[in-house]
């Protein structure tokens, strides 16, 4: 049942409310990184890693620092509410967790570091980041489902990277009219792309 | 640069959304009603307004090599006023805009006039380049949001007069005309902001086609 339950979050999180075509959620990276295939998975492996971490650390700190009825400063009797610090404390997470996680990389991994290393930096500003932090409070998951959500949202997101890239640089042959060039060809791609995912919703799991 | 044309260049010459690309996701997300596009642009122009005034201020403090986060805790905080005020007063609003409403924090539009603009001007001019900002960037906001909401629901909803905080949808197209869902939906916001683009763009290319033309003939004359 436990395990149904993860499969449900995933599947939504990867192609039913996909991050980027039903949620609007990292939309910046989406039509800045796309352009060519090579960028386009290192921004998106960094993502899922990311977001994983993220979800983790956003979860346990909202449950044990903020929230009035688990966190460790609250008595039954005298209850610390501090959820309106929420959006301060996550992105200064998320801002550190980025950080960390550059510097660990970059001295214990540096082959890694090499592949993702310039797309960290970029990553704090992801809304896609911050949006999965606050949504796992919001749905009330729990610690394991938070985790699974991230992972999710970070591996719809990098569908959606990859598959608009791999378009993108096939775009870059096509004869489209001169106001269309660039931008404005890559929202309408994703329009239809979100046309197609919009199939997904007919999907009902669980 | 003078006040005025620190005001008006956020609007159409550096419009934030139209001409600079940023601030997207909450423009797509928030533009399925005009009345939602307003609140959204409220939201920015008091959090910018009070985060470029306090940057400004407190700009020769700073360190220049943390400053980017000391930047974010203070958009941070008044972002967090914005969510209790929304809560308190304009429940409504505070629940169709969503998670979009904590997500002002990651608004590059935001972070990018502190860093650009706020940590490098005068109080005044930072309000005032503020004001202008968050008008580009509700422009585009409503002018994507029209298009949708006359395509996708036959309605303009604008903020109710005797209560602003509530919308009143007006109809404006004839009731025989089946609304297009699809504008309503993801995709819609996706190609609108697409066309908008566009045609800024082919604007933006006449001007200059135009501008190229008044200088030849300029020095054409110059040299009879």
């Amino acid at each position: 049942m436990d395990f149904m339950n993860l499969f449900v979050i995933a599947v939504g999180s990867i192609l039913i409310n996909n991050f980027v075509l039903a949620r609007f959620l990292g939309i910046c990276p989406y039509i800045g990184v796309s352009k060519k295939l090579d960028s386009a998975i290192g921004m998106g492996f960094a993502v899922i890693f990311v977001m994983a971490l993220a979800s983790l650390a956003s979860w346990l700190i909202y449950v044990y620092l903020l929230d009035p009825a688990t966190n460790v400063w609250s008595t039954p009797d005298h209850p610390v509410d501090l959820t309106f610090l929420r959006t301060i404390t996550f992105i200064l997470v998320i801002a550190s967790l980025v950080q960390l996680v550059e510097m660990m990389l970059q001295k214990q991994m540096p082959a890694l570091y090499s592949a993702l290393g310039i797309y960290l930096p970029l990553i704090t500003t992801n809304c896609a980041v911050l949006g999965v932090a606050v949504l796992n409070i919001d749905e009330g998951y729990n610690l394991v489902e938070s985790l699974v959500n991230g992972i999710a949202a970070g591996i719809g997101f990098t569908l959606a990277l990859i598959l608009m890239a791999g378009i993108r640089e096939r775009l870059e042959l096509a004869d489209v009219p001169k106001p269309l060039q660039g931008i404005p060809i890559a929202f309408i791609m994703a329009g239809l792309m979100a046309i197609a995912f919009l199939g997904f919703s007919g999907l009902s799991v669980g | 640069m003078n006040l005025g044309e620190v005001f008006t260049r956020g609007i159409i010459k550096e419009n934030p959304v139209l001409r600079l690309a940023l601030g997207l996701c909450p423009s797509l997300a928030v533009s399925s009603s005009v009345f939602n596009a307003i609140g959204m642009g409220v939201s920015v122009l008091f959090v910018l307004i009070m985060s470029n005034l306090l940057i400004s201020l407190v700009r020769k403090g700073v360190p220049a090599k943390i400053r980017i986060p000391i930047f974010i805790v203070i958009i941070a905080t008044f972002v967090t006023i914005v969510e209790m005020v929304m809560a308190a007063y304009a429940p409504g609003l505070f629940k169709a805009l969503g998670i979009f409403v904590p997500l002002i924090v990651v608004n590059c539009i935001i972070l990018g006039r502190a860093e650009a603009f706020a940590s490098k001007n005068g109080p005044v001019a930072s309000i005032v380049d503020a004001v202008g900002m968050s008008a580009g960037f509700t422009l585009a906001l409503v002018l994507i949001a029209i298009v949708r909401e006359v395509l996708g629901n036959g309605t303009i909803s604008l903020p109710d007069p005797s209560n602003p905080v509530v919308a009143m949808a007006i109809q404006v197209v004839p009731g025989s005309f089946e609304p297009i869902l699809l504008f309503m939906l993801a995709p819609g916001a996706f190609i609108t902001m697409g066309l908008w683009l566009a045609l800024f763009n082919l604007l933006d290319a006449r001007k200059a086609e135009k501008k190229k033309q008044e200088t030849i003939q300029a020095s054409f004359q110059r040299s009879k």
